[in-house]
């Protein structure tokens, strides 16, 4: 550590270390700082995150207007859109592609790839992380996996189309599908790219937070969020692998002929000679991978609103410890819990069973977790900065979508829900917007400390507010939809009787859906505008405790100047009783607060709180604290 | 600040405005982009009017915020060039904000559950339908209170505890009481859950067979894009089928040389008696489909290289369940909800629920999936091809070598 932090002083006095000279290159695109490459997982992320939303535009118009004509598509889209209408296969492509973008590359990348970076060095006091090498790779990976992923609209067959989750033999079989061909191989090969790019990312995380925390810092001084990176971290290196493992047996049996997943198939009259695999063996091991997924997608955002609902209400976060061990109990049953995604899909019922029992009793640390937000709030002193709005949003939703999510883990209700709408509005609350809210929560309040620069909060207001109200219009209505029995993944609800009546529905929810979409462009103008002309942050902006404010606002490699700080206490000391100002910093020690400590802060220590006991006696002034 | 240049700089600020909206890729983005690229053999006239009309309009809206944001701008800094402290408390009007959500909120809840909760499904029609119905009842029950109470606690603390200078946020890192509290009610109220759902499950999944009262067993199988249903014929019993045996004329693979199979029926739909438990064996040809009777509270996927199983009783014929709920044109239906390519949206077939006597009449009619050509190729003796002069009493010989032949 030390001998970067010596590189460091001199690169910004400019020496001219030959080796270590920055061009434009090292700084700005193989760039090996954490926080660099933090802001270019975010800026990636939001660009994903605007053409995912951009197709989901494009097929809720289909729902919404199934016959009409929109002329512009054609131009737009070519042969996809013939006649200005969005073509079954092609309506099928866009939910997949949608899918995929947006839970891997928008909440697993953009989120954990951008805020485990940025925040683990800064927040444990690190100069940066474990292996800062591996870390520009597990950037680039993902990058080519993007790049990968889009190119598949390029090519003739257009891209995979078979659900993100594509299961076979719909995903194998080439004849079964158009996107099933080259398509398909295409997200093949961008998934083991984004696999590997997280699993580098993974363990530098989870090396960093282990071996690299500052003097003082012990795991139960860590702010929750670097609790949520690290957990979220373990969870994808021991999930990942499983995803690849399944994908390379999906290569051989598309490329190779070998039949993991396939057996006794018939296209019409055309008889495969595949024989013995099993299509459920798929489901098995993208769900052992798909349900802690979902996990690594909203333990961020949690530990995120966790540190911004403590900060914004002055307030410690309560129940720290349950906190903590509310994410572990999450972590640990988020393995054993995969089954429920499959209760009507031909699994052995028994299993169906055991598998809900284990599905709702991971509704009891999700619970405690909303509780304890409440109860953060109660009493607080709340300042609503656009990160405060967009966490109390999430809140909002993570009940909203939790709360679903207990009718679908129930293996009988699931019968008649499974694959509805129902589904699509629960995790689309609980993903879709909850994990999306932690984002917005993070970007607005940690974007001084990557950019050093503020954004616009009346922009944010505008922001939040669009989008909360928009969010519940779009997905609110769905459960509906889903609770009729309208299947998810149909192209058009005029081949059914009974779906007519919601086609006015849809025609609603595709206009609030653009107007979520429009309102974005007030976060993408305040976000990029607020890099190069936003007002320039101070130190500590939101007056918080955690380490990062303590670095100063102008970037240097190794994060401070001098020494790494020294932490004395919790990350949560806000409105201590006994204190001038109402948030004491992690690196304040007690001597300096001799007015504010509190028995239980000396951990048993005698000698402390003697010494605390002298103090008081000495100064009983002091002791009408508050 | 921002929004002054913003303001003052139109043209950079156009530009920004587009770029962002290009970058959306929102439906007007790809308006203004296809109008960009336009091929000029269509009469894209219109078209081009309505991309440059609802641009103009998203730019009038731009501009209009901008404008609001510039006043707000105005008004603060001449409040603080009065010396009067800062115009806008956003504290207070986010707190208020908040507070009309709540109110709001909870009336569109309402509503929604009023008047699209009338648009659902009708009670269920089968038996086990009956206790998933009561399961959901419950579980809506109290996922509502629980949606209620922890919005009205998440908004109304939103609200009160907004922030001023004045106070000071109160100290209180945890309660252990409490927390207990909170991990072990919901834990308890989970368990009962978790209880009746487990035993629902249960009694769908492994049920006793009643001898006296065997379910009707019928094949469904699933391809792109339809339904083939096999009736077992007067034997009870749906044969056997092998992938491998598939052509053109037997398209379903069924093995005739299994006894059970050679009175199999077609039937191109599903006709049910009512009160009487059915048995669908369900298979695929192709890719995974899932059968889905929503009406039933029926779904099982069908996937290919194994039969998935699903017994169910139901209870309401399709002429009780017209009356029910006032529609005569109601049916029942049974529909893929497993994605399975460009035709998933339409895989449909209709489902009667019927009384014993009808089911009689209608399975007399229906016919075999056994025929001359597949005899042939199954090596079984076929009907010997007579004139039409012929007298029933031939026919008669025919049956009984027929029968000889199913019997062997």
């Amino acid at each position: 550590m030390s001998t970067i932090a010596l590189h460091d002083e001199h690169n910004h006095d400019h020496a001219d270390h030959g080796h270590h000279k920055e061009t434009l290159i090292s700084k700005y695109i193989f760039s090996m700082d954490h926080k660099m490459i933090a802001k270019q997982f975010l800026i990636t992320g939001i660009i994903m995150a605007v053409i995912a939303m951009g197709l989901s535009i494009l097929f809720r118009i289909q729902l919404a207007w199934p016959d009409q004509n929109f002329p512009f598509l054609e131009t737009f889209l070519g042969k996809w859109a013939e006649g200005g209408r969005i073509k079954p296969d092609f309506y099928l492509a866009l939910v997949t592609i949608h899918g995929t973008i947006m839970v891997f590359f928008v909440l697993t990348a953009g989120l954990s790839g951008t805020f485990s970076n940025l925040l683990i060095p800064l927040q444990i006091g690190a100069r940066d992380m474990a292996s800062p090498f591996l870390n520009m790779l597990s950037y680039w990976f993902f990058f080519m996996a993007c790049v990968i992923m889009m190119s598949s609209f390029f090519i003739q067959t257009g891209p995979a189309s078979g659900g993100w989750t594509v299961y076979p033999p719909l995903s194998v079989v080439a004849k079964a599908m158009p996107g099933s061909g080259l398509g398909m191989t295409l997200w093949l090969v961008s998934m083991v790219l984004f696999v590997a790019s997280s699993l580098m990312g993974g363990i530098n995380y989870v090396s960093t937070i282990l071996n690299m925390r500052t003097k003082g810092m012990d795991l139960w001084k860590m702010p929750l969020t670097i609790w949520a990176f690290f957990l979220t971290a373990i969870l994808g290196i021991l999930s990942f692998p499983v995803l690849v493992a399944g994908v390379v047996l999906m290569v051989f049996d598309r490329s190779f002929g070998t039949s993991f997943y396939l057996s006794d198939i018939v296209l019409g009259t055309d008889i495969l000679p595949n024989e013995g695999g099993s299509p459920i063996l798929w489901q098995h091991l993208f769900w052992f991978l798909g349900h802690p997924e979902v996990y690594i997608v909203i333990m961020p955002a949690l530990g995120i609103s966790s540190e911004v609902i403590s900060v914004n209400s002055r307030k410690p976060i309560f129940g720290y410890h349950a906190m903590v061990y509310s994410l572990i109990g999450i972590t640990v049953l988020s393995f054993i819990v995969w089954g429920h995604h499959m209760f009507v899909t031909g699994m052995n019922p028994l299993l169906g069973g055991v598998f809900m029992i284990t599905t709702l009793i991971i509704a009891v640390p999700s619970a405690v977790k909303t509780f304890n937000y409440l109860a953060t709030l109660w009493r607080g002193n709340i300042r609503f900065t656009p990160a405060m709005l967009f966490a109390i949003g999430l809140v909002s939703f993570f009940i909203s979508g939790g709360l679903t999510g207990i009718f679908l883990g129930n293996a009988s209700l699931d019968i008649n829900l499974h694959d509805t709408y129902f589904v699509v509005a629960h995790f689309h609350l609980v993903m879709g917007s909850a994990a999306i809210f932690g984002m917005l929560a993070g970007v607005y309040h940690w974007f001084p400390k990557m950019f050093g620069r503020m954004m616009n909060a009346k922009l944010g207001y505008l922001h939040f507010w669009l989008t909360f109200i928009a969010a519940y219009l779009v997905f609110f209505p769905l459960h509906f939809l889903g609770l009729d029995g309208v299947p998810r993944r149909y192209y058009a609800f005029t081949e059914f009787e009974f779906m007519k009546k919601w086609l006015t529905v849809n025609v609603f929810v595709t206009w609030a859906a653009i107007m979520a979409a429009l309102a974005q462009v007030a976060f993408l103008f305040n976000f990029f505008y607020s890099i190069f002309k936003g007002k320039v942050s101070p130190q500590n902006p939101w007056e918080s405790n955690t380490l990062e404010w303590t670095a100063p606002v102008e970037h240097l490699h190794g994060n401070w100047p001098g020494e790494i700080p020294t932490v004395y206490r919790w990350p949560y000391d806000y409105s201590k009783p006994g204190h001038d100002v109402d948030f004491i910093p992690q690196t304040v020690p007690f001597s300096q607060t001799m007015s504010s400590n509190l028995p239980h802060d000396f951990e048993g220590n005698a000698e402390a709180e003697k010494i605390q006991q002298d103090w008081e006696l000495a100064n009983p002034v002091a002791e009408n604290k508050g | 600040m921002s929004l002054r240049k913003f303001i003052t700089n139109k043209t950079t600020a156009a530009l920004a405005v587009l770029i962002t909206v290009f970058a959306n890729t929102s439906v007007f983005a790809q308006d203004a982009a296809a109008g960009a690229a336009a091929a000029p053999k269509v009469d894209m006239g219109e078209v081009y009017k309505s991309v440059i009309f609802y641009i103009l309009v998203f730019l009038a809206v731009c501009l209009f915020i901008a404008i609001i944001g510039k006043a707000i701008k105005v008004y603060e800094l001449s409040r603080e060039a009065q010396g009067k402290p800062v115009g806008i408390n956003w504290n207070r009007v986010h707190a208020s904000l908040f507070a009309l959500f709540l109110v709001i909120g909870l009336y569109g809840v309402y509503w929604e559950y009023t008047v699209h909760g009338a648009m659902l499904l009708p009670d269920a029609a089968s038996e086990h339908g009956k206790k998933i119905d009561e399961m959901f009842n419950l579980t809506l029950i109290i996922t509502t209170i629980v949606f209620v109470v922890t919005h009205i606690l998440l908004f109304g603390f939103s609200y009160i505890y907004k922030y001023s200078a004045k106070r000071k946020a109160y100290y209180y890192p945890h309660n252990n009481t409490i927390e207990k509290i909170w991990t072990i009610v919901p834990a308890l109220v989970l368990t009962v859950l978790v209880l009746m759902g487990f035993l629902t499950w249960r009694s769908i999944f492994f049920k006793v067979e009643d001898p006296n009262n065997k379910p009707l067993q019928i094949e469904v199988t699933s391809e792109q894009f339809k339904w083939s249903i096999r009736y077992p014929g007067a034997d009870g019993i749906v044969g056997n089928k092998n992938y491998k045996l598939t052509t053109a004329t037997n398209t379903l693979g069924i093995d005739f040389k299994d006894i059970n199979s050679r009175d199999d029926e077609m039937a191109d739909e599903m006709v049910l008696p009512v009160g009487k438990p059915v048995k669908l064996i369900l298979t695929s040809k192709d890719v995974i489909h899932s059968f889905y009777m929503p009406h039933f509270r029926v779904q099982l996927n069908t996937v290919p290289g194994m039969r998935t199983i699903f017994e169910f009783t139901p209870t309401k014929t399709t002429a009780e369940m017209q009356q029910e709920t006032n529609d005569p044109n109601f049916k029942y239906l049974f529909l893929c909800a497993k994605i399975c390519g460009a035709g998933h949206y339409n895989m449909q077939k209709v489902v009667r629920v019927v009384s014993e006597a009808e089911y009689k009449t209608w399975i007399a009619e229906q016919k075999t999936y056994l025929n001359d050509d597949l005899r042939k190729q199954f090596n079984l003796p076929v009907a010997p091809v007579k004139s039409v002069a012929d007298s029933a009493a031939a026919d008669s010989v025919a049956v009984k070598t027929n029968q000889m032949a199913l019997n062997k």
